[in-house]
């Protein structure tokens, strides 16, 4: 344990056998197909994610009926080693229109030999989701919303290790 | 009123928002804050006084001072939610990219 570790950061790392800019590719031009199909905003279900390979594009869900939500904005666009992002996700699990209410994540590659990479995971900045915490909370302790989702998300991969 | 109406209203200062960031880097002390602001020390404890009554944030003493950290709980279940949706939105990247490329 950490015991240093800010509570606005969430970290992860992963190796993946893969050199560098393959894993860089995937993790860009893949990404709708390793994102968490339960994680959109959208009423219709998403047709397909896309990455805007440029700082300021978005990754933007699109639905089948032609509906489209831009849900992240591309702060930092440097193949093969990071790409940086904004979170414009509440709370509440809604689009948030308030760029100053919006975290960030960051992701580093890093390589370790010719055909295996480290990523590294930072989002953070959550305290300025901070508005809507309560809420949050509020979610947790209804039936629906976000218990159900998460439920339903997490029945997707199996139990945790 | 309850909690969420004071959680609400504490964060949408935007001083004190300034301050509860300043906190959530690492813990300080009044005089600690009011160092890096361009506000007096009673008003940064008086805002802390919201935070702290929103449980955003709480103190606990130094010697002759308090020493103010970010209230873990208001975070929690925000970071838990973003915690699992990479861990699992990481473990699919994986599989994805060890895949041999179709070609």
């Amino acid at each position: 344990m950490n015991m240093h570790a800010p509570e606005t950061v969430v970290r992860h790392s992963i190796v993946v056998d893969a050199p560098i800019e393959r894993a860089f590719k995937v993790f860009t031009e893949d990404f709708g197909k390793f994102k968490p199909k339960e994680h959109n905003l959208l009423p219709a279900p998403i047709s397909e994610t896309v990455f805007e390979p440029r700082v300021g594009g978005h990754i933007v869900d699109r639905g089948a009926d032609g509906s489209e939500c831009r849900w992240a904005r591309v702060l930092a666009y440097e193949p093969p080693n990071r790409v940086l992002l904004t979170w414009d996700i509440s709370p509440q699990w809604r689009l948030e229109t308030d760029p100053n209410n919006a975290s960030e994540w960051e992701v580093r590659f890093t390589a370790e030999t010719g055909n295996r990479t480290r990523l590294d995971l930072e989002h953070r900045k959550l305290e300025r989701h901070g508005g809507g915490w309560e809420s949050v909370r509020d979610g947790v302790a209804a039936d629906g919303g976000w218990p159900l989702y998460l439920q339903r998300y997490a029945e997707l991969f199996g139990p945790r290790a | 009123m309850t909690n969420t109406n004071h959680s609400w209203t504490a964060l949408g200062d935007p001083t004190r928002r300034t301050i509860f960031e300043l906190l959530a880097e690492h813990p300080r002390s009044v005089t600690d804050v009011a160092r890096v602001l361009p506000v007096t020390r009673s008003a940064v404890s008086q805002h802390l006084k919201v935070l702290k009554k929103a449980k955003l944030v709480a103190d606990t003493p130094a010697g002759k001072q308090r020493i103010y950290h970010v209230e873990r709980e208001g975070l929690a279940a925000l970071r838990n939610e973003l915690d699992r949706f990479w861990m699992k939105t990481l473990a699919a990247y994986k599989q994805a990219v060890e895949q041999p490329p179709k070609e």
